[in-house]
């Protein structure tokens, strides 16, 4: 797990790991090729880092910190709805 | 994880979930600003605005082992995806040798395949062992 973050005003925010930020200009150079979803059962998990709230501090999770453990990750539509 | 900053997080679980659960949400409450994580996973909605109800079992080597995808009005089935974990688990255990077939869960008899099982999951496995 990560350490306590320091929080500011700014909003965290995480995102897959590896990624360039230049999607803009690739977008514009090749309209036609969409990346959609690339997970498939079997294959590896795409690495993320992510904020989080977790007992009580701010923190911050990469997916690839949790290597030799079972992870379930659940993505929902918004908190004060159910799971 | 869903699209709420990690401060809605913190009011969720501090004003509703602690007194839901004792102790509070026990595991990290992920923040996905824009939905960027959940673009690459496939499960975000982009007419929305939000994150669909995408759950995915990952195994201690990073391999997605299964996943499930649900429109937001419907609840997931904890206890399903706790039944899914533990049948990786033994299959993995097991290192492959062993497979889990419908409805298993810890306790059940597994199935061995091979040569001498094909034909014969019949009269090793009955239909009403695939309900609880």
């Amino acid at each position: 797990m990560g350490e306590e973050m320091e929080v500011g005003c700014a909003r965290p925010t995480g995102g897959p790991v590896g990624e360039t930020s230049n999607t803009l200009t690739a977008q514009e150079t090749t309209p036609v090729k969409e990346v959609k979803s690339m997970i498939q059962v079997g294959k590896k998990a795409p690495d993320f880092v992510a904020p989080a709230y977790h007992q009580g501090k701010f923190t911050s999770v990469k997916l690839s910190e949790y290597l030799g453990k079972w992870v379930l990750l659940c993505f929902y539509p918004g908190d004060f709805t159910f799971v | 994880m869903s699209i709420d900053s990690v401060f809605v997080h913190k009011m969720w679980n501090d004003n509703e979930l602690s007194k839901m659960v004792k102790g509070g949400v026990p595991f990290p409450m992920l923040s996905d600003a824009g939905g960027k994580v959940g673009k690459v996973f496939g499960i975000f909605d982009e007419e929305a605005g939000v994150e669909t109800r995408g759950r995915f079992i990952i195994d201690p080597e990073g391999v997605v082992q299964g996943y499930e995808v649900l429109t937001p009005p419907v609840g997931r089935n904890i206890q399903e995806s706790m039944r899914q974990v533990q049948a990786f688990q033994h299959v993995r255990e097991t290192k492959g040798k062993e497979a889990t077939p419908s409805g298993w869960r810890p306790g059940k008899p597994t199935l061995k395949p091979g040569p001498e099982l094909v034909g014969k999951v019949w009269e090793v496995w009955k239909t009403h062992m695939a309900f609880d």
